[in-house]
């Protein structure tokens, strides 16, 4: 019955069209959205607009690299968002407290490193399930930022500090470079190491992981640590890009990330997915709400639509799965 | 056979009203304006309109779902009521809301009772669709209330010999919510689906019946939830319910309900809120800033969750 859902069976040449055909759904919506908004607006498939695009869907996608993760796991992490403006606020902060950039930069992501674990312990620990553990952190974490902040916008002093990501290859930013490596990078940790092969293993099924001799608290450990990590890597590169540190910052985008990484294809219940579909979600995020933002339409209809496509991408699934489970 | 009472059964049994009395001593013993009539009831008025929504997301927690559209559905039903009352008057506004309540309630409990979605992404979703069907709405301008001398300024503003209308609501939604749940033949299918969902089918309960129905129970206190908060503002924008579905989740699991499903009760729930709204209260009155509240919030919930767990199996390490 659901002893096979990681892998979804190839049965006929008909079952595997229609199986890659469902699996990359990402990708073909993706280009058809892209077609799309080529054909009704003059602007969007111009080399700024799509450079624009990347450096934008960044922010975003680093904060869903590590929701893939925790996924991937069967977790989740919903503090990632007041996370991210943790970092933004320590790193202006004490950059304008008289910090060097680097040193501001590395508190900043050592904070976030640290909340990461310290929900990564909660879980491992105690037991509880992560939903609870990170809706408490999301409260607490933005209380933090608050107290920090006193409630106030941080406005940078140093205005050569916004221009450290000011870097480019073409046309593409060095936030974007960094969000592709980093897509690279835990592509490759997540096939290719046994730590990432571990992860499909917990979120499949944690007790045969447990017999298997996985350490699965210290696993789960790890992954809420980098996720925290890429959330404040994410919180300092937005605050190099906008020189100033809103306490509400990032509110929210745990929730976007999470539609990023459903979008998709990868599962909320663990065991399946990987860095291309989180890519892909990304993308497709990104790509609709600029395509929109050039059609001038007013906003309501960017979040009538992404409600609808997640949706659609829920439906997708569902036909997937009952597909893959009429082939066995 | 006597049963022993093992200090873990003592705690998981009264845990939540001695934490609840151990908050209330505190904060009466740290700000002395705490313990006044006026104060207690000033609180009580303002938990009522996330008290009623937790009554109602109680419902679809026990049956082991979650409703994140709460906050979303607030801010939209609030700008409904408030500009429907501006054409068609109170009672024509009333109506309006309540269906709309009980459509939202339909919708998300269609994709997560009958279409199987993810009951986080599903009404995640609706979250994302309510806010853009709220802007189209109201144009992203603020609403206000025309004529405030009509009837409907009762639900917020009102009171009853001394009480407070929103509270007055929500203990009696409490009670009738707290009457379904603990004594339907209703409220027991929605513990058994919560529990087990496989047996509950082999049982002849029809679980996506009920699970719908969870749903619709939401929605509807959603709605009435509106209709306080409109009633009491007077006026409605289209971000006055954001964040409420977190503050609700966290009454609810404060209170001791189970978010994988089959335990918890209504009177947990209200006890949950209370406890919020009093820290709150407190804080504010001991003259601490207004985000203070989070950071004891976070700690108390992961406090009160893991003692829970705790006692239940019998240590404190998973």
């Amino acid at each position: 019955m659901t002893q096979s859902l990681t892998q979804p069976a190839l049965s006929g040449h008909k079952g595997m069209a229609r199986t890659i055909l469902l699996r990359s759904h990402i990708w073909l919506f993706l280009l058809a959205a892209c077609v799309f908004f080529s054909v009704v607006s003059p602007y969007f498939l111009t080399v700024n607009n799509l450079a624009n695009v990347l450096t934008q869907s960044a922010f975003i996608g680093i904060l869903a690299i590590g929701m893939t993760l925790v996924m991937i796991n069967g977790e989740i992490d919903l503090s990632v968002g007041a996370t991210l403006a943790l970092a933004c606020a320590l790193a202006i902060g004490l950059h304008n407290g008289g910090a060097s950039a680097p040193v501001a930069i590395a508190a900043a992501l050592l904070a976030g490193t640290a909340m990461g674990l310290l929900n990564g312990s909660l879980v491992a620990l105690s037991g509880m399930h992560s939903f609870v553990v990170t809706l408490g952190a999301l409260i607490g974490i933005r209380g933090l930022v608050f107290v920090y902040t006193g409630g106030n916008a941080l406005l940078v002093n140093d205005f050569e500090y916004t221009e450290i990501p000011e870097v480019y290859l073409g046309q593409i930013s060095l936030t974007a470079m960094i969000f592709f490596a980093l897509v690279l990078f835990f592509q490759w940790f997540l096939t290719s190491t046994r730590h990432g092969r571990e992860a499909y293993a917990v979120g499949d099924n944690v007790e045969a992981a447990r017999d298997a001799g996985i350490r699965v608290g210290r696993h789960k450990l790890i992954n809420f640590t980098l996720c925290g990590f890429l959330a404040a890597l994410s919180g300092v590169l937005l605050s190099m890009r906008l020189g100033t540190a809103e306490p509400q910052a990032g509110r929210s985008w745990e929730l976007w990330a999470i539609i990023a990484v459903v979008l998709g294809g990868t599962r909320l219940k663990g065991g399946y997915g990987d860095m291309w579909r989180t890519l892909g979600g990304v993308l497709a995020l990104a790509v609709v709400q600029n395509g929109l933002r050039l059609l001038n339409t007013p906003n309501y209809v960017e979040l009538i639509v992404m409600g609808l496509v997640l949706l659609l991408a829920l439906g997708l699934d569902r036909i997937m799965l009952l597909g893959t489970r009429k082939g066995e | 056979m006597i049963a022993t009472l093992t200090t873990g059964d003592f705690i998981r049994r009264n845990g939540l009203i001695i934490a609840f009395a151990a908050i209330l001593a505190i904060v009466a013993l740290s700000a002395p304006t705490f313990l006044t009539v006026g104060n207690l009831l000033g609180v009580l008025r303002q938990i009522a309109i996330v008290g009623t929504i937790a009554v109602g997301v109680t419902f679809v927690v026990i049956s082991g779902r979650l409703d994140l559209s709460v906050g979303s559905g607030l801010t939209f039903l609030s700008v409904l009521v408030v500009s429907q009352h501006n054409q068609i008057g109170p009672a024509g506004a009333l109506a309006v809301t309540l269906c709309c309540g009980l459509l939202i309630g339909a919708c998300n409990g269609f994709l997560v009772a009958y279409l199987r979605f993810d009951s986080l992404i599903a009404t995640l979703a609706m979250l994302s669709l309510l806010q853009g069907v709220t802007i189209w709405y109201s144009g992203g301008a603020n609403v206000n209330v025309a004529d405030s001398t009509t009837w409907f300024s009762f639900f917020g503003r009102g009171s009853v010999l001394g009480i407070p209308a929103p509270v007055l609501l929500l203990v009696l939604g409490a009670a009738v919510a707290g009457f379904v749940l603990m004594r339907t033949r209703f409220g027991r299918a929605v513990f058994a689906v919560g529990g087990n969902e496989t047996a509950s089918i082999f049982s002849g309960i029809a679980a996506p019946r009920i699970v719908f129905a969870t749903y619709l129970i939401s929605g509807l206190a959603t709605a009435c939830a509106a209709i306080i908060m409109g009633s009491r503002v007077m006026g409605a924008q289209s971000t006055i319910g954001q964040g409420y579905e977190l503050t609700v989740l966290a009454g609810i699991i404060l209170g001791g309900t189970s978010l994988l499903g089959g335990y918890g009760s209504i009177w947990r729930t209200i006890v949950g809120v209370a406890m919020l709204g009093f820290i709150e209260n407190g804080l504010i009155l001991m003259g601490f800033p207004y985000y203070v509240q989070w950071l004891v919030t976070w700690a108390i919930v992961i406090m009160a969750v893991w003692i829970d767990l705790a006692a239940k199996r019998g240590r404190l390490l998973a």
